[in-house]
């Protein structure tokens, strides 16, 4: 039955996490922004502490449990309230990520255990995915990385950039990587492969951090990998190469899953520029009339509305993949389509609401600008908005990559 | 816990509306635009279906099923998704009907309600004003108390059905509140005017409506003495055009969607174009967001809480992403689009009016 309301257990986790945000995350938000590179260790060890080493508010127990599962949809209102303190220290925080949910999605039971069992445990960890190469983004399939088999391992050779929390997951801790490489340049997509690569693993060095506009407490890495040598079974899934695109269709999978925890993500940052927009706003005397006919509008109401509505149908739409996640519907489409909606909702956000608040919302006496330049990752992480937008092309149309690229 | 599972209940309504849309109504709506009118078999068939009569209550003859606003963007968007005009024509009755069943005192509902269940009634509501600034909750339209009885002027416009109804419910400023009147067709002082040359909602008839010093008794006030909530009704209005939008705009968006698969140009559909695709999937992506939206202003209504902001916003945004998706419709038919052998600009043409259409309580 239709039901906008979120059960209790996800509306005290949201309030909780927002404390969360508020007191841990805003108070040191700006000298992390403004230290490009340094590290925040003690917010590290109070979320590692404080989350056991799984992303907060899921609850890993749920599986077991009778009645319909909202696992994802906990995610996302948890991811938010995360971002709507700070998307660059959110994105920072120890634990499996997105090197974990390719684990997830395409490990065996046995590499679950082994990768994934290490959260929670000890001192903080990490985990990566490293699919990006210098030649090529959006078009993952034209990787370039090699994996050989060599005996008992594999062995890889080739450089990954703009991998999220690299440093921390290859060098920093005692996490992973996941990495993307070819096994069979001549069977394209089909020869793709991803690989768990330990931290510390000899043949893998970090050679470089970037400097970013937003989000810039997040390591941005670029990895190069010399003559790399990785047991066997770190591959995930199956070795085979198959005719069919199984294998990088099932790896593709893993962002069905991790779209919507990004919209959530840029719903957070959103939501954080308007809240600070109204506030503002209201202590000029300027209130939103919700209810007036347009010729009683000012542009700023009306502007304003405009962008909260698109905010929150994109925040409809993100938890719409979500809920289909939990309810094992295959949600490629609606993740799409929420991550598309999102990227662009919070970018238009962030700068409107800078425009409303004039010179004030342009100095870094706020943390309005900095959202601004967090905002704009969205637009480009996790599949851009325009291979988004691909997505939800195809699908509509029933097109493959060969009809419509 | 948040779920987007309709009922089977919902699913059955969904098919039939959706299956009565695509094969009545659909087919006719080109020629009932270019006529200005609509047959009375297809009205017929739609209070058939039980649009009207389904939520008066038993005692007057209704199968007394209880409303959810839910469930009315369904059945609304359905039917904007086949056409406009005959959507607002077979729930114009609804406009005077629904309020009667939310705050009508027993005796109003006893003579007003049971010509509803009987058959097509033609009854309306006369919300909307000639003005640029109208605001539902503060109209120009005034009653006077004197004695037993109101008296009001005033103006108002987009009056569906106002020509054959017999029943028009009014709203009014009363000293400082907003209050809704039954007016039978022979009150002294009403004046049902011309009818209207709208731009679009072609089909429909839509009349001005005068109040010079029409005087209704006062046991016809709606409810007893301010006890009728106008702003629910707006809200419920808001809800129901905001759904009817994305009727239309999901006509607008699966038209183009297949014309862009069999036109092709330089070889291939011009679907295999990015610069056509991505704006058949931005189409797509609006008419599920305005269509969310809405649900959720309705859900909230129908938990009883004051849902003023969520209408409010869901219906403006639904109103706006109509407008883009048709005009976009209209662009990705190009010269086709612009032509009336294609229901393109029709649907253009009845999407602009959702700015200007307002209080029409229809879930």
């Amino acid at each position: 039955m239709i039901d906008f309301d979120h059960s209790e257990k996800i509306k005290a986790t949201k309030e909780l996490i927002h404390l969360v945000a508020r007191d841990a995350m805003r108070p040191i938000s700006r000298e992390y922004d403004e230290n490009e590179h340094s590290m925040p260790e003690e917010f590290w060890k109070f979320m590692w502490e404080a989350s056991g080493g799984k992303p907060m508010g899921i609850d890993s127990s749920e599986a077991d449990k009778k009645g319909p599962r909202e696992g994802n949809v906990g995610a996302c209102v948890t991811v938010e309230e995360l971002s709507w303190g700070d998307a660059g220290l959110y994105l920072t925080i120890p634990n499996p990520g997105l090197g974990g949910a390719a684990v997830a999605a395409a490990g065996t039971p046995e590499q679950k255990e082994r990768f994934l069992g290490r959260f929670g445990e000890g001192d903080p960890k990490w985990a990566a995915m490293a699919i990006t190469e210098p030649h090529c983004g959006s078009d993952s399939a034209a990787l370039q990385t090699t994996a050989v088999r060599d005996g008992d391992e594999w062995i890889l050779n080739g450089t990954k950039i703009f991998c999220t929390a690299g440093l921390m997951a290859g060098e920093k801790s005692d996490g992973f990587i996941v990495v993307w490489a070819t096994i069979d340049r001549a069977a394209g997509r089909a020869g793709i492969k991803s690989f768990v690569v330990e931290s510390r693993t000899p043949g893998m060095k970090v050679i470089r951090i970037e400097d970013k506009l937003g989000i810039r407490v997040s390591d941005t890495a670029m990895i190069v990998f010399e003559d790399c040598r990785v047991p066997a079974d770190n591959l995930l899934g199956s070795a085979e190469v198959h005719r069919s695109t199984e294998g990088f269709k099932g790896a593709m999978a893993t962002f069905d899953a991790t779209r919507p925890l990004v919209a959530a993500s840029a719903l957070g940052i959103a939501q954080a520029a308007i809240d600070m927009a109204r506030e503002e706003l209201g202590k000029r005397g300027l209130t939103i009339g919700y209810g007036l006919p347009d010729a009683q509008l000012t542009v700023i109401e009306s502007d304003f509305m405009q962008i909260e509505s698109d905010v929150h149908a994109a925040r409809l739409l993100t938890w719409r993949a979500a809920w289909m996640m939990d309810r094992g519907k295959r949600n490629s489409l609606e993740a799409s389509m929420a991550k598309a909606k999102a990227g662009r909702a919070v970018t238009r956000a962030t700068q409107k609401a800078i425009e409303f608040l004039g010179p004030q919302g342009y100095s870094r006496e706020m943390l309005l600008e900095k959202w601004m330049r967090d905002a704009k990752i969205n637009d480009i992480f996790e599949g851009t908005q325009q291979i988004n937008m691909l997505i939800v092309a195809r699908r509509i149309l029933g097109y493959s990559s060969k009809d419509l690229s | 816990m948040f779920d987007l599972e309709l009922t089977e209940e919902q699913v059955l309504i969904r098919e039939t509306i959706a299956g009565f849309a695509s094969d009545k109504i659909q087919p006719i709506a080109r020629e009932c635009d270019e006529k200005g009118e609509i047959p009375q078999d297809v009205i017929q068939l739609g209070f058939d279906l039980g649009l009207v009569q389904s939520a008066i209550p038993e005692d007057q003859g209704g199968f007394g099923e209880e409303r959810s606003a839910v469930t009315g963007c369904i059945v609304a968007e359905e039917l904007g998704y086949g056409d406009l005009s005959i959507a607002l024509h077979l729930l114009a009755p609804r406009l005077a009907a629904y309020p009667l069943i939310d705050g009508g005192t027993s005796a109003q509902k006893e003579k007003y309600l049971p010509a509803f269940a009987e058959s097509f009634h033609a009854a309306t509501a006369a919300i909307v004003e000639p003005r640029f600034d109208f605001d539902p909750m503060n109209p120009a339209a005034t009653a006077r108390r004197e004695n037993d009885t109101w008296v009001l002027d005033g103006e108002k416009c987009f009056v569906p059905l106002a020509a054959d109804s017999d029943l028009f419910l009014v709203t009014a400023k009363a000293d400082d509140r907003v209050a809704a009147f039954l007016l039978e067709r022979d009150t002294e002082g009403l004046k049902v005017g011309e009818r209207e040359k709208n731009m679009g909602i072609k089909a429909l008839s839509t009349s001005t409506i005068t109040l010079a010093g029409a005087r209704v008794p006062a046991e016809n006030e709606l409810g007893i003495e301010g006890s009728f909530d106008v702003a629910r009704m707006t809200n419920q209005g808001r809800i129901a055009l905001g759904s009817l939008a994305v009727g239309v705009a999901k006509a607008a968006y699966k038209f183009a969607l297949e014309y862009a698969k069999e036109r092709t140009a330089f070889g291939v559909p011009i679907a295999q174009k990015q610069a056509v695709a991505f704006i058949l999937a931005d189409m797509a992506i609006e008419v599920d967001a305005a269509r969310l939206l809405l649900w959720e202003a309705a859900a909230k209504l129908d938990s009883g809480e004051d849902a003023t902001r969520e209408a409010f916003l869901a219906k403006r945004y639904a109103a706006a992403a109509c407008l883009k998706i048709t005009d976009d419709a209209v662009q990705v038919l190009g010269g086709h689009g612009y032509i009336r052998d294609f229901p393109v600009e029709l649907w253009l043409r009845n999407a602009r009016g959702f700015s200007s259409f307002e209080g029409l309580a229809l879930v």
